[in-house]
């Protein structure tokens, strides 16, 4: 009987599907970049445009020929920066609480609570904004003050969208801290915040930062939000309660409508696609590196 | 302010302790601090509880609640020898219709469908969209119904007089089985959910072979230290983080305009000719399918790897083949895993909106999509436009479609964590 290791076609072939299977996503990634490079250059070549007008210019108005920029990318960082600081300290708070201070039970009941929050969709989240955030804010503020489309609702409701996000994982990493850890602090005489904030925080300070980069990068990325309740129509502006058009918002609104191939309109969402694709893609790779180069390893 | 403090309380712990008072004083205000940051984490997660529940309430307060109508001709005035319009005979409606519209529209509904074919449903509600023709004026959410009705019935008095007001839910039986209308008391989801129905469809059939496919290459056949695959690896994780609208313009791109021939059926032949473009169901299927692929994988990885090594080692050590291991040993006992994860891409799917806003879903369908190469529209993209609409009554519709989402999303969910418990249970007895 001969007991070599027989070349098996069948195997092979298997094999060799699978990995097309993997290498589909390299092909997505690789059409990503094709695409948005291929239209970008298109809409670079055309006479109207040049790097300098796009990067330079804060008139975004296709009609006339101007297309700068820094409307689109002020509304973007505005409604970011409001959605950051709802996120932010809630979503640490909400992981320090589940992870250190909340009963198990507790913590078993409140996690499904965030889950649903996390699943659901943001269309759903951008009704909230225009139907109850923004009269909100036009109640408390008042009418004259805040426009009824504004970035602060949408910032707020995008803040309120990403706090799972940035519990969950914050919560990860705080509990991935081994226990000896607090088991040492507490035997010190530390109170439980102490332990918390001064021990077990610092040892998750990587995980914590790629869970902040990561809803920055998310906030950056959302869409229909800002799409519903920011306005439309860009609007260089650093008022948080004026009109104002993202670049996500800005490409939903051009290509919703008739748009026909070739013309510089289209070309030129792909170029804000290029952009924020760069810009979501450097943070997600940042956060990334943060947790290979800073994570403490306790064995 | 209170870093400082800490931080003096840790040098005095380093030179000298204070004794006595100064030490129980101190102790005394670390506990305070501790108790205070303790109702502000607390504070914190309440805060994420109340946002969801404000966010619930406020869909139900805006699905449900009196609305002010103004009918063309009061239904009353029609009514026939005492009997009310709803409980006419279909002969009595139809000679009602014609003696209220043009003979020239009653020839149309001839020619649409013989009125000897037609329903008594169907005929009264050709009179109410023909004769009654009724009009919202105003609507109300839930709350202001509840509490505050008899203000509700004095605004509706004092500034639409004669209006006929009532309690109306806006997600109703018909509302799920109508199509799309522009006539807010008329529209539907139906359209919209069958759409939602044919796109995800093809999504898992898209991306589940290949995301399973991928998982198991990475994890069972992949050498981890070559480089092509760190790079897959890589690659997938950095996708997952890539915004959904990327992803859109990407089936733009690609699925609607270089594809066009293959998705808009023209190649099949079948399609509608007039209208044939790539902005069809299976562009839009495809899309989802690439955005949902590294979910897929990523879960289907973590599966896999939780399959114990004792397991495959049995199986070579019996004289399996690699595949042989894989498809009868490592596949069925990730399979709950591979499921849960699948079918939380897939409600991920079901309520993505702004992809398929780029990829060109339709704005007004009324006949159901036929099949992969149809026109569509979605349930996620309903409820854009008719949140996107100024006038109060879509506001309420797109609340009532975004109840049908939610229960769809909600059920999926359910049975993703039956699923899992389901097979939990039968691998501890096995």
């Amino acid at each position: 009987m001969d007991l070599r290791r027989k070349p098996r076609v069948g195997e092979s072939i298997i094999q060799g599907f699978l990995f097309l299977c993997g290498a589909i996503s390299v092909l997505t990634t690789l059409g990503i970049v094709y695409i948005l490079g291929r239209e970008s250059v298109l809409f670079f070549a055309s006479e109207e445009v040049n790097l300098l007008k796009f990067f330079g210019g804060t008139e975004w108005q296709p009609a006339i020929g101007r297309f700068g920029i820094w409307p689109l990318v002020t509304a973007t960082l505005m409604a970011s920066l409001i959605a950051m600081t709802v996120a932010l300290p809630i979503g640490l708070c909400v992981a320090i609480y589940l992870s250190e201070y909340a009963p198990d039970r507790t913590r078993s009941i409140l996690k499904p609570v965030l889950e649903i929050l996390a699943g659901i969709p943001t269309v759903v989240y951008g009704y909230f904004a225009l139907t109850f955030m923004t009269p909100l804010l036009r109640g408390i503020l008042g009418r004259d003050v805040v426009e009824i489309y504004n970035t602060a609702s949408a910032g707020i409701v995008i803040g309120i969208l990403v706090i799972p996000l940035v519990s969950s994982m914050s919560e990860d990493a705080l509990r991935a801290v081994p226990g000896t850890l607090r088991q040492a602090s507490y035997g010190l005489g530390a109170t439980r915040l102490e332990t918390a904030v001064r021990i077990v925080l610092p040892a998750a300070l990587s995980g914590v930062a790629a869970a902040f980069i990561v809803a920055i990068s998310r906030a950056i990325g959302e869409t229909m939000i800002v799409a519903i309740a920011a306005g439309a129509g860009p609007n260089f502006t650093f008022s948080p309660f004026r009109a104002a058009e993202t670049m996500t918002g800005h490409i939903v609104r051009i290509s919703g409508g008739d748009l026909s191939y070739d013309s510089i309109d289209y070309n030129s969402i792909f170029a804000i696609g290029l952009l924020l694709f760069l810009l979501t893609l450097s943070l997600n790779v940042l956060s990334q590196w943060i947790v290979r180069r800073f994570r403490e390893e306790y064995e | 302010m209170a870093l400082n403090q800490q931080e003096t309380a840790g040098q005095d712990a380093g030179g000298m302790m204070p004794s006595g008072p100064a030490y129980h004083e101190r102790v005394v205000a670390r506990q305070r601090r501790g108790r205070a940051w303790a109702v502000i984490f607390q504070a914190a997660m309440l805060a994420g509880i109340i946002a969801l529940c404000a966010l619930l309430l406020n869909i139900l307060n805006q699905s449900f609640g009196y609305i002010a109508i103004v009918n063309n001709i009061d239904p009353a005035e029609l009514a026939v020898d005492g009997v009310p319009l709803d409980r006419l005979p279909k002969d009595n409606l139809v000679e009602i219709l014609e003696a209220n519209v043009s003979a020239g529209l009653m020839r149309r509904y001839e020619h649409d469908m013989p009125f000897a074919e037609r329903s008594r449903e169907n005929v009264h509600e050709l009179i109410l969209e023909r004769v009654v023709e009724p009009q919202v004026q105003a609507t109300w959410g839930l709350f202001d119904s509840l509490f505050v009705r008899g203000s509700v019935f004095a605004e509706a008095e004092e500034r639409y007089p004669g209006s006929d007001v009532y309690f109306r839910s806006w997600l109703t039986t018909s509302f799920i089985s109508k199509s799309q209308s522009s006539e807010p008391l008329r529209a539907g989801v139906r359209t919209a959910i069958f759409g939602s129905l044919w796109v995800v469809a093809i999504t898992v059939l898209f991306s589940f072979p290949i995301g399973v496919g991928a998982a198991i290459y990475l994890e069972e056949y992949a050498h981890k230290e070559r480089v092509l695959n760190r790079l897959i690896q890589t690659n997938i994780n950095n996708l997952a983080g890539v915004p959904s609208i990327i992803y859109g313009m990407l089936g733009l791109a690609i699925f609607v305009r270089i594809l066009e021939v293959f998705t808009s059926g023209a190649f099949l032949g079948v399609g509608d000719q007039s209208t044939a473009n790539g902005r069809t169901i299976i562009s839009a299927g495809l899309t989802l399918g690439l955005l949902i692929l590294p979910l897929i994988i990523i879960n289907g990885q973590e599966a896999i790897r939780a399959v114990p090594s004792s397991l495959r080692q049995a199986g070579f050590g019996l004289g399996a083949t690699h595949w042989q291991v894989i498809w009868h040993h490592v596949l069925p006992s990730a399979m709950p895993g591979i499921l849960t994860g699948t079918i939380l891409a897939v409600s991920r799917a079901i309520g993505e909106t702004a992809p398929l806003v780029v990829v060109g879903a339709s704005t007004f369908i009324a006949l159901d999509p036929s099949g992969p190469f149809s026109k569509f529209t979605v349930l996620p993209i309903q409820i854009y436009q008719w949140t996107s609409r100024p006038q109060d009554e879509f506001r309420n519709l797109a609340a009532a479609a975004i109840l049908v989402l939610l229960i769809l999303l909600l059920s999926l969910n359910a049975s993703a964590v039956l699923l899992r418990n389901h097979f939990d249970r039968g691998q501890a007895s096995a």
